[in-house]
């Protein structure tokens, strides 16, 4: 992100239009990211869960679904975060967790911002019965609140990886259409646009070139905020047993083995941590995100 | 539907040009109608919604709900189907389930083998009694620690609130249902282990299913106490969710009008601070607070389901995970019509009562 201060002036003059890329670089008051401290951590905690997942085979102690005869130890010298109900090391399900709920998460959002963000697109420059039809569908989504139509996507298409992907997707596109549409809607107005409209430019490279740009702030805020909720969705969805088949290493199906029970704290609290951890830090980066980028969140609101 | 887009131009209402024939107009009356009428087409959509989800799966209701015995006898498959409607068309089916709808009839639970309007009556009061204290409890909590972080902007007391909302938000609830129900049950004894009553109760009669009320009713006050304690926890943990979001919002919304000139003046002609925060930052700063309310109530509804499974709380949500497990298409229909119905009644009650508390959005 820093990089960006740096970019020299034919760059800067590029990004003459992209309002939010010069609000990233931080302009008048805003303060550094170093001096966020709140944020900072988050960065730390997020570059450190990314190494986790991509480093899982060197720093998981055990075979993430290796069964063995020490069921329900409590966590010691040999596993540091004890073992489940058929002996499997918690603190290597963790850690390999990560690779699933991360990208997972990251899978979800991309699908959904890019649905969400191309029907807002259209449906913000097309407009008329486009736009409402568009926009009567999210209402349709709106009216469940997400678990539930996740739930009811999932078990009727069965559980499985894919189909809970499938089923955030459909819940949470709606959000991206709605930010987007408003974006493009208020882009419409401006004077530019209808001077590259006189100049002959068509409407699909408009969308590209002058609509686009100027609606990826607000769409990498909400990303960001979004990318929290999706791996909170993602483990309540195999909580409920909805998510990955098991014996996968899964953050919420393995909380939900510890619900069995509970005197066995540590097989849910560990892996109940990793999500706090992460959905927490995208959470602060978003918020973060959001004081820079949207102007209505200026100083601190 | 909850946008508050309506600040944009402060003269669109004041201009409202009188029409060549001047009629009298009820703005309130034709937006209440405009607005049932949306509702009544959003619930359609619902209706149809859910109904095409099940048609398409892959999954089978036959499979689901049959025994392997059973499913080897084509006689007892095609009874099942007979009795359940499934060897009619699609459309049919749809247009029987919405003509069965309108009398209030939401079919027969293949799970349970009851009504599913006979269930809804059963599981909505328990959960009912979880989200009446949890709302009550969030409203007034988010807007006295949200105002509390607006008037402290940017000291240690915001940081220490926004960081904490900000956990709030990022907890996942069955999580946080189990480490309460170890820490007040298993540690501290302190709590029940969940359900709805202790072993050796019974029920009161039935009145408004919720058993804290309905014990009091009868004067059952053991009962009563012993419902509110099972209660506790899972009120506790659902209100820690909800207050998060309600915080967040609040803050900013509060942020918003101590910018206000009003308040500067208020301040300025010497008004105690006590009496600013009250009558000035309070009232303005609570109106947009009723919108979010419903997106609180919808993240509760949420939570309900997953919070319900770990206390083993009988109510819509457990109802709703189950029902969607063994794909019983009339329950799945009917749980998600209802939490969408009541969804919608909320939203439609909450964009009223914006309209009634502040009259600067009355008409539009």
């Amino acid at each position: 992100m820093t990089s960006l201060a740096h970019a020299d002036p034919k760059a800067a003059k590029s990004l003459g239009r992209r309002r939010w890329l010069r609000r990233l670089r931080g302009t008048g008051t805003a303060r550094p990211v170093w001096r966020q401290p709140v944020t900072v951590a988050a960065l730390a905690i997020l570059a450190a869960w990314l190494l986790i997942a991509l480093a899982a085979p060197l720093l998981a102690p055990y075979d993430p679904i290796a069964q063995s005869v020490d069921t329900y130890q409590p966590p010691s010298g040999a596993h540091w975060f004890g073992t489940d109900s058929l002996g499997r090391d918690i603190l290597s399900r963790v850690v390999y967790g990560a690779r699933l709920s991360i990208p997972l998460a990251l899978a979800i959002v991309a699908l959904a911002l890019l649905l969400g963000g191309l029907l807002g697109l259209v449906a913000g420059y097309v407009g008329r019965f486009l736009d409402e039809a568009v926009m009567r569908l999210t209402d349709l989504v709106f009216a469940f609140p997400q678990i539930i139509l996740a739930m009811a996507v999932t078990a009727a298409f069965g559980p499985s990886t894919g189909n809970a992907i499938l089923a955030l997707v459909i819940v949470s596109w709606p959000v991206y259409a709605r930010v987007i549409r408003s974006a493009v809607l208020t882009i419409r107005g401006e004077d530019y646009l209808s001077a590259s409209r006189l100049l002959g430019v068509g409407p699909i490279r408009t969308l590209r070139r002058d609509v686009l740009p100027n609606s990826v702030g607000p769409a990498i805020v909400l990303a960001t905020l979004e990318l929290g909720n999706a791996v909170l969705l993602l483990a309540a969805l195999s909580f409920l047993g909805l998510g990955p088949r098991p014996p996968a290493a899964e953050w919420g199906s393995m909380v939900a083995l510890g619900a069995q029970d509970l005197s066995m704290w540590w097989v849910s609290v560990f892996p109940g941590l990793a999500i706090l951890t992460v959905v927490l830090a995208f959470n602060v980066l978003g918020d973060a995100l959001r004081d820079r980028l949207d102007p209505r969140y200026m100083n601190g609101r | 539907m909850t946008e508050v887009s309506t600040k944009q131009d402060p003269g669109a209402a004041v201009t409202a040009a009188p029409g060549p024939r001047p009629r009298r107009r009820r703005p309130m009356l034709t937006y209440l109608a405009k607005r049932l009428v949306i509702t009544v087409g959003l619930l359609l959509g619902v209706t149809v919604l859910t109904f095409g989800l099940v048609q398409v799966v892959p999954g089978d209701p036959v499979t689901a709900n049959l025994s392997d015995q059973a499913l080897n006898d084509p006689a007892a498959v095609a009874a099942f189907r007979a009795k359940w409607g499934l060897d009619q068309p699609v459309h049919l089916q749809y247009l029987h389930y919405l003509g069965n709808l309108l009398t209030g009839d939401l079919g027969i639970s293949q799970q349970t083998g009851r009504s599913v309007a006979e269930d809804l009556l059963q599981y909505v009061p328990a959960t009912m009694e979880l989200a009446i204290p949890t709302m009550l409890l969030a409203l007034l909590l988010g807007t006295g620690i949200g105002m509390l972080a607006a008037v402290r902007n940017g000291r240690l007391t915001d940081q220490v609130i926004r960081v904490g909302a900000l956990l709030g938000l990022s907890t996942p609830p069955f999580w946080l249902s189990l480490v309460v129900l170890y820490l007040f049950f298993f540690q501290l004894g302190l709590s029940p282990s969940g359900g709805r009553l202790s072993p050796g109760f019974t029920p009161p009669d039935t009145v408004t299913g919720m058993y804290t009320v309905d014990a009091a009713l009868a004067g059952q006050w053991d009962l009563a106490w012993d419902a509110a304690q099972h209660l506790v926890l899972p009120v506790l943990v659902l209100t820690c969710l909800t207050v998060a979001i309600l915080v967040r919002f609040v803050r900013s919304s509060m942020l918003e009008v101590l910018q206000q000139d009003y308040i500067k003046a208020a301040y300025a002609k010497g008004l105690p601070t006590g009496l600013v925060l009250r009558r000035h930052l309070l009232r303005a700063g609570l109106v947009p607070v009723i919108t979010v309310s419903g997106l609180a109530f919808a993240s509760l509804l949420s939570g309900t389901v997953l919070v319900e499974n770990i206390f083993g709380w009988p109510g819509l949500g457990q109802y709703a995970y189950r029902s969607a497990s063994a794909l019983d298409l009339p329950a799945i229909l009917g749980a998600s019509l209802f939490v969408a119905l009541v969804y919608t009644l909320v939203n439609l009650t909450v964009d009223l009562l914006y309209g009634l508390i502040d009259p600067r959005i009355r008409i539009q």
